[in-house]
């Protein structure tokens, strides 16, 4: 034993012997964790939190949440001697007279668009590969709240610095929340303290988004990857890999070197966006008033499908009993969103109850292998980036040269054509990747030499594929269709009524698989002649 | 005094007076007139300029907006819309159009200077309209104020022409176009013209001080450096989030597919 050696053991003790660490580090240090890249996409989600917390930490030294009037004296020339809130000239100050403000200010807003970015992706890789299932759902549902906080927390970020922009962003706020029918104008009121803009709004959003959704996001992260490691990660199916074991590497010392170092790429990759491209050039828009506007407002990309739905919305009002129902704007600002967000987080408890599938699952679902879900996602997205289309249709037209007008309605009839399309088409690729799959297992791999046989005919000479690759094609649970009769044996209809008609139908529509090659199927064509 | 006023009322009085006044007048003017021998020689150059841009006119325009001017059903009368009008539209190449389509779109000028202020000429000399204005009448650059501008675009052009003058949409595939590398004479003319879907500001809106600041401030915006780094286009956030997907999830993803890769 070496003198360090002796030095690091002693110290160890002592930690040991006052906090009793060495037996669980030893137990979790060495927990196991499969290795895939799309289970990495969550992480860049996390650093980039991490990322947000610090530049965030910094900026708040300098910014002045007030909307009281000043007139601004600082290095932007252009806007020198003019009327601002406090806030917004705070924000110039941090851009254009604290060293390293505005990098700082760039990684804070492209840390925020990765962010937003990263939890989408993964939100996609956990949904196509079945990661919501039993025992995940409560994570799942952490992570539709994330997803949907971090959308809060982005607007009421880019809503701080009082510029142009940001304040016709709380201006179409302001209009979804009065678009609340009944209570819309008291909150509004509630919410702003009076009329729009008021005095309040800023102190009490710049509040929310730097102490109440950050502690809500620490905690809520927290839980997430606690479950995670109680639950322990899902692994992709593979020969070796079972319901009931995890094959991957130790976390020390293979993670904990990868992750560390994922992080410092992220935000590498941050710093370097911060760097060369700029973002939110809050002094180009100018101070806020509510009189004016810009060409092409836009909110940040995770509004967009939002906004694109109010844009394309018909003007439809009623009026009555004195009260006017802006339909508008309370259908694509609240009612749609409100059942996108609903039916994401109920997603794995309604393919639960319609495929009556109550068993754990630790292995991932190849998506091919789930048409009806892998169908029914693309369907979704396709409708997120048509509403998305339309909310930059302005930008389109004009760098595309198309009239507004086309785009407009093309994505107003698109909203309701073109996802079912999508997951017609979607369903019957996986179905044909299905196919696919059960040829390369029952034929072999076409290895591309083409044979003439003594009798003339050419064939091209097919390779079997390896053991450990058949089984990973052929592993997955075809479950049969649930048996509920739609009548039952009185010829009543189904008595569960509507409810168990939808299920039943679903259950049907989700059975319909091709059949994955089986064991005895290979040897009877290995037997043959093939 | 009283010797004249006596002959006021004399019955030649008026008369005396009215002849006593014509020969004032008259010799005033003899004198004014053969005073001056230049300016009567551009007179004579206006008249062949107009005469000219008549010719020019006949050619080039008047298929659309008729012989005389009057317009017609595709295109409208150009009585009164003044030399600016023409020195604009004609100037960047909006004029003649390239095609029916939405909205003249800007390009290289078919007409050279000297056919354009023919052309001006003249539209001109049809009734009285905004003249046109030449870069060295504008003293932006002494009597202008950029904040001032500034706040002035905001509340009257960044609605249409976005609020770094990128430009933008308007309905059924109308445009304001990019105000990057427009001339001062050219943003002046279009301001008190108001050309295509531009509606026209007049001095009494913005005054022609105001109306240097603004070019002042579009001036300074075409010369804006990128303080961030890239421009990204200036059009507000559709471009950073395809950055966003594009480089930087593009970057993140790709490193992690490599991490991934890496066996331990």
């Amino acid at each position: 034993m070496t003198n360090k050696e002796r030095i690091a053991g002693n110290v160890a003790g002592y930690v040991d012997d006052r906090t009793g660490a060495a037996k669980w580090l030893k137990k979790n240090l060495t927990k196991v964790f499969p290795d895939h890249w799309s289970f990495m996409l969550g992480e860049i989600a996390l650093y980039s939190f991490i990322i947000l917390l610090l530049s965030g930490t910094f900026l708040t030294f300098w910014f002045d949440p007030s909307q009281r009037d000043v007139i601004y004296n600082g290095s932007y020339a252009p806007l020198s001697h003019v009327q601002m809130s406090a806030a917004y000239a705070s924000t110039l100050h941090i851009s254009f007279d604290v060293r390293g403000g505005l990098l700082m200010r760039q990684i804070h807003h492209w840390a925020a668009l990765i962010f937003m970015t990263a939890i989408v992706v993964h939100l996609l890789r956990v949904f196509f590969t079945g990661a919501f299932r039993k025992p995940r759902e409560f994570n799942w549902l952490i992570g539709v709240g994330l997803l949907t906080l971090g959308i809060v927390e982005g607007f009421l970020g880019y809503s701080l610095p009082d510029d142009l922009l940001s304040g016709t962003g709380i201006r179409i706020a302001e209009a979804i929340i009065q678009a609340i029918p009944v209570v819309g104008s008291y909150l509004s009121f509630f919410a702003f303290g009076g009329p729009f803009p008021g005095h309040v709004f800023i102190p009490r959003i710049y509040m929310v988004h730097i102490l109440l959704l950050p502690g809500i996001f620490l905690a809520l992260i927290t839980i997430h990857l606690m479950l995670v490691w109680y639950q322990k990660h899902t692994q992709y199916p593979g020969p070796g890999r079972t319901e009931k074991n995890v094959v991957g590497y130790p976390l020390m010392p293979v993670y904990m070197a990868k992750a560390g170092g994922f992080f410092f790429i992220v935000f590498g990759v941050t710093a370097f966006l911060g760097g060369v491209a700029s973002i939110n050039p809050i002094w180009l828009y100018g101070p806020y008033t509510p009189g004016q506007i810009s060409a092409g407002s836009q909110p940040d990309w995770y509004m967009g499908w939002l906004d694109g739905l109010v844009r394309m919305s018909p003007p439809i009002e009623t009026h009555a009993f004195g009260h006017t129902i802006s339909w508008n704007i309370l259908i694509p600002g609240l009612i749609i969103p409100g059942i996108l967000f609903t039916g994401m987080a109920l997603y794995p408890f309604i393919e639960s109850w319609i495929t009556g599938d109550k068993r754990e699952h630790h292995l991932l679902d190849r998506p091919r292998n789930v048409p009806n879900r892998t169908a029914l996602g693309i369907m979704s997205l396709t409708f997120m980036l048509i509403s998305l289309i339309n909310g930059g249709n302005d930008i389109i037209a004009t760098h595309f040269h198309l009239t507004i007008n086309g785009i407009m309605w093309f994505t107003r009839i698109g909203l309701f054509t073109i996802p079912p399309i999508a997951f017609v088409i979607t369903k019957r690729i996986c179905l044909s990747l299905q196919r696919a799959d059960r040829d390369l297992v029952l034929h072999g791999r076409e290895t591309g030499r083409l044979v003439m046989t003594p009798a003339g005919e050419f064939i091209e000479v097919h390779e079997p594929i390896s053991a450990a690759k058949a089984w990973t094609l052929t592993q997955h649970l075809q479950d049969p269709a649930l048996a509920i009769e739609n009548v039952d044996e009185h010829g009543v209809r189904n008595p569960a009524g509507i409810k168990g008609r939808i299920r039943a139908r679903w259950s049907v529509a989700n059975a319909e698989q091709i059949p994955a090659a089986t064991v005895t199927e290979r040897k009877e064509l290995e037997d043959g002649h093939h | 005094m009283k010797r004249l006023s006596r002959y006021r009322r004399h019955k030649f009085a008026a008369p005396a007076l009215i002849v006593a006044a014509l020969i004032s007048i008259g010799t005033t003017f003899s004198i004014a007139s053969a005073l001056p021998s230049q300016q009567r020689m551009e007179s004579t150059a206006q008249t062949t300029q107009i005469a000219e841009g008549k010719q020019i006119f006949a050619r080039g325009c008047s298929s659309c907006h008729g012989l005389n001017a009057e317009g017609g059903s595709i295109a409208p009368s150009l009585i009164g819309v003044g030399a600016a009008s023409v020195d604009f539209q004609v100037g960047t190449g909006r004029m003649p159009m390239a095609d029916m389509s939405q909205q003249a779109m800007a390009k290289k000028p078919i007409y050279n200077e000297e056919e354009t202020a023919a052309l001006a000429a003249y539209v001109a000399s049809l009734a009285p309209g905004p003249a046109a204005v030449t870069n060295d009448q504008l003293t932006w650059e002494r009597d202008g104020n950029t904040a001032q501008g500034g706040e002035l675009f905001r509340t009257n052009c960044a609605m249409c022409h976005n609020f770094a003058a990128q430009g933008g949409a308007l309905t059924n595939g109308k445009y304001a176009p990019s105000l990057m590398g427009t001339e001062a004479n050219k943003i002046y003319e279009a301001m008190i013209t108001g050309p295509q879907s531009m509606p026209v500001f007049s001095d009494k809106t913005i005054t022609p001080e105001e109306k240097l600041s603004i070019i002042k401030w579009i001036k300074a915006a075409q010369k804006e450096p990128g303080l961030g780094g890239a421009s990204l286009g200036r059009v507000g956030p559709v471009t950073e989030g395809l950055l966003g997907w594009t480089l930087g999830l593009g970057l993140l993803i790709g490193v992690a597919v490599w991490l991934a890769s890496k066996a331990r």
